[in-house]
C-alpha cells in the first residue's frame, strides 16, 4: 500500500525482520550442523570430523528406545487428528453460519478449549480414563486430547474463511436450481478446498509435535515427542540432534508435499476453466 | 429475487417453492453439524476438567487415591510458600515473554502488513516466519544449547572478537534462556493475530490520517494501534496462557533450577500425587481464566472473527 518511496524505516523495519529470521533459524540450523559431528564428537562445537555416525546411531535402537515405532504412531495419529479436524471444523463451520441454540456456549467451550493449559487436559483425561478403568491409548485418549487443541484452531481458521466467503457464490447457484446439496458439493467445497487442505495440514502439526497433552494420555506405547522429551533427559550425545535433523526434515518434506498439491490443484483448475 | 421476475425463470419459482415449505432438516441441520465438535469437546475437555475439580478434593496416600471430600489438598498447596514463589516466578516469566514477543510481533507484522507491498512478497515471508515452526518444539528447545552453553557458539564468538574474556555463565540454564526459549516458541502466536487484525485495516484510514496531517508515528499511535488492538489480545492471550501452563521449557532450559507451576503439577503427576495435582490444576486454570477474561474486557474478539 504505502506511497511510492521506500524510507529509512522500510530498511529498519526490514533488518529488524531479517534478524528475527535469523532468531528464528539460527538454533536449528546449528544443531542441523552438529548433527554430522564425527563419532567423538559432543553436543557442542568445534566439531570433530564430519560423519553420518550419529544418523546411524539413531537407527541401531540402542541408546535410544522405539524411536521407529513412535514416529509411526506420531503419524497415524497426526493422520487420524487431520482428518477429524477437518472433518469436524468445517461441520461446525456451517453450523455458526446460522443461529442456533447453544452456538454461544458452544464457541465460548471452543475458544476455553484453547485457553486451558495443556498440563490440565492430560491431567483430567489421564483421570477421567483411571477413574472409569480405561486404558489410555494414543488412538483414544491422546487422540481426543489432541482433538481438543486442533479443533478450536481449526474452527476459528474456518470462521475466518467463511467471514471472507461471498455468499453471492451461493445465490447464484441457488438462483441456478441447484439444491442445498449440489451448492455446498459444486460451489461453497470447491472454493474452500485450499483453505480446508490448510486446515488439515495444521491440525497434524500440531498433532505431530503435541507433547503436554500425550503426557498422560498415550498410555504405554510412546509418541515420538514423548521420546524425544525422553531422550533429553538421558541422553547426552548427538543422537539427540541427529532425531532433531531428522524429524525436521520431514516436516519440511510433509510441507513441501502440500505446496506440490496446491499448486498441481491450481494447476488442474485453470486447465480446466481456462479452455 | 420475486420482485423482479416479471419473466419468472423456472428455477427461480422452485427455489421459491422450496424455501416456502416447512421442512425438519434445515431446522436441525446446524445441530447435526456442531454434534461432532460438541460431543469432543464435552467428552475430552468438560469432563476431564470437572473430573479434575473432583479429585482435587479426593484424599491419597503414597498407594492410591480415594473418592472423598477433603480440603488438605488445598489447604497444603495455599499455605506453602513455594506454591506462592512459584506463582510469582511464572508470572515474571509470563509477564516478561508476553511484552517482548508484543514488542517483537507488532514490528514484524508492521513490516509485513504495510512495507511489504505485493501479496505474494507477503506470503512467502510470512511462510519464512512459519517454517521454523514446523519443527518440534522439544527440538527448538534444545537447539538452543550448543548455541548458549559454557563452550557455545555465543560464549566462542563475544570471547573471540574481544567483547568478554570470560564466558557468560547466565545464558544457559537460567531466566534469561527460559524466557528466550519462550520468545523463540512463541512469537509467532503474537505475529499472526497482530498481522490479521493489521491485513483489515481499510487502507484508506491511513491516507486520511497522512491528508489529515498525521506523521508516521502520529498514524502508527492513533490509527494503527488501536485497530490492532483485537490482535494484540488473541496474541496476548495465546502467549500469556502458554507460558503459564508450561512445563517443559521451564524443565529443560532452566536445567531444573527454576519453577513453574505447570512444572510443580508435572512433578506431582509424576510421584503419583494425583489429587495434590488436581486441587493446583484448578488454581492454576482459575489464575488463567482471570487473566484472559481481563484481557477480553479490552476487546470482544467474537466480533472481531
Amino acid at each position: 500500500m504505502n506511497s511510492s518511496r521506500r524510507g529509512l524505516s522500510f530498511y529498519l523495519l526490514g533488518a529488524f525482520f531479517a534478524l528475527f529470521v535469523l532468531f528464528l533459524y539460527g538454533p536449528t540450523a546449528t544443531i542441523l550442523i552438529l548433527s554430522f559431528q564425527g563419532p567423538e564428537g559432543g553436543l557442542t562445537f568445534p566439531m570433530s570430523g564430519v560423519s553420518l555416525h550419529w544418523f546411524r546411531n539413531l537407527f541401531e535402537q540402542q541408546a535410544v528406545g522405539d524411536f521407529g515405532g513412535s514416529f509411526r504412531r506420531s503419524i497415524a495419529l497426526g493422520l487420524m487428528v487431520m482428518v477429524l479436524t477437518v472433518l469436524f471444523s468445517v461441520l461446525a463451520g456451517f453450523a455458526f453460519r446460522r443461529r442456533f441454540r447453544g452456538s454461544g456456549a458452544l464457541f465460548y467451550l471452543a475458544v476455553a478449549s484453547l485457553i486451558v493449559p495443556s498440563i490440565l487436559v492430560s491431567l483430567g483425561i489421564g483421570l477421567f480414563f483411571n477413574i472409569l478403568g480405561l486404558e489410555p491409548s494414543w488412538y483414544s485418549s491422546a487422540l481426543g486430547a489432541h482433538l481438543t487443541w486442533t479443533l478450536p484452531f481449526g474452527l476459528l481458521i474456518v470462521f475466518a474463511i467463511f467471514n471472507r466467503f461471498n455468499p453471492a457464490y451461493e445465490e447464484a447457484a441457488r438462483d441456478l436450481g441447484a439444491t442445498p446439496w449440489q451448492t455446498v458439493r459444486h460451489v461453497v467445497l470447491p472454493i474452500l478446498l485450499p483453505s480446508l487442505i490448510g486446515v488439515g495440514l495444521f491440525g497434524f502439526t500440531l498433532s505431530y509435535d503435541e507433547f503436554a497433552r500425550t503426557l498422560m494420555t498415550a498410555g504405554s506405547f510412546n509418541t515420538l515427542p514423548l521420546e524425544i522429551y525422553g531422550m533429553t533427559t538421558n541422553v547426552t550425545t548427538p543422537v539427540l540432534y541427529a532425531l532433531g535433523s531428522l524429524t525436521t526434515v520431514f516436516s519440511f518434506t510433509v510441507i513441501g508435499l502440500f505446496f506440490l498439491g496446491l499448486i498441481l490443484l491450481r494447476r488442474h483448475r485453470l486447465r480446466r476453466t481456462g479452455a | 429475487m420475486t420482485l423482479t421476475a416479471e419473466t419468472p425463470r423456472p428455477s427461480v419459482t422452485a427455489a421459491a417453492g422450496r424455501a416456502r415449505r416447512p421442512r425438519l432438516l434445515p431446522r436441525v441441520a446446524p445441530y447435526l453439524q456442531a454434534a461432532p465438535l460438541t460431543v469432543t469437546l464435552l467428552l475430552f475437555l468438560l469432563v476431564p476438567i470437572l473430573t479434575i475439580v473432583a479429585v482435587s478434593f479426593w484424599d491419597y496416600d503414597s498407594v492410591r487415591i480415594y473418592p472423598d471430600f477433603v480440603l488438605t489438598n488445598y489447604t497444603e498447596l495455599l499455605a506453602s510458600p513455594v506454591t506462592w514463589k512459584t506463582y510469582l516466578n511464572t508470572l515474571k516469566y509470563a509477564a516478561l515473554t508476553w511484552a517482548i514477543t508484543l514488542g517483537i510481533g507488532f514490528t514484524v507484522a508492521y513490516f509485513l502488513a504495510f512495507h511489504v507491498r505485493s501479496t505474494t512478497w507477503q506470503m512467502v515471508l510470512f511462510l519464512v516466519c512459519t517454517i521454523p515452526f514446523w519443527t518440534s518444539n522439544i527440538i527448538r528447545m534444545i537447539s538452543w544449547i550448543p548455541f548458549l552453553g559454557r563452550n557455545g557458539l555465543l560464549n566462542s564468538g563475544l570471547i573471540s572478537a574481544g567483547i568478554i574474556d570470560q564466558p557468560l555463565e547466565f545464558l544457559l540454564f537460567s531466566d534469561f534462556s527460559v524466557v528466550l526459549a519462550f520468545v523463540h516458541l512463541y512469537a509467532l502466536f503474537m505475529v499472526v493475530p497482530i498481522f490479521n487484525s493489521m491485513m483489515r485495516i481499510d487502507r484508506a484510514l491511513i491516507e486520511a490520517a497522512r491528508d489529515g496531517g498525521a506523521n508516521a508515528a502520529q498514524t502508527l499511535w492513533n490509527v494503527i494501534l488501536p485497530l490492532t488492538k483485537p490482535g494484540i489480545a488473541i496474541g496476548s492471550i495465546f502467549v500469556v496462557t502458554l507460558v503459564m501452563g508450561d512445563f517443559i521449557t521451564v524443565r529443560l532450559m532452566s536445567g531444573g533450577q527454576s519453577a513453574s507451576i505447570g512444572l510443580m503439577i508435572a512433578n506431582e503427576i509424576s510421584l503419583l500425587q494425583y489429587p495434590a495435582a488436581a486441587a493446583n490444576a484448578v488454581v492454576l486454570l482459575a489464575v488463567v481464566l482471570i487473566m484472559v477474561v481481563a484481557m477480553l474486557r479490552i476487546v470482544d474478539i467474537r466480533k472481531e472473527l
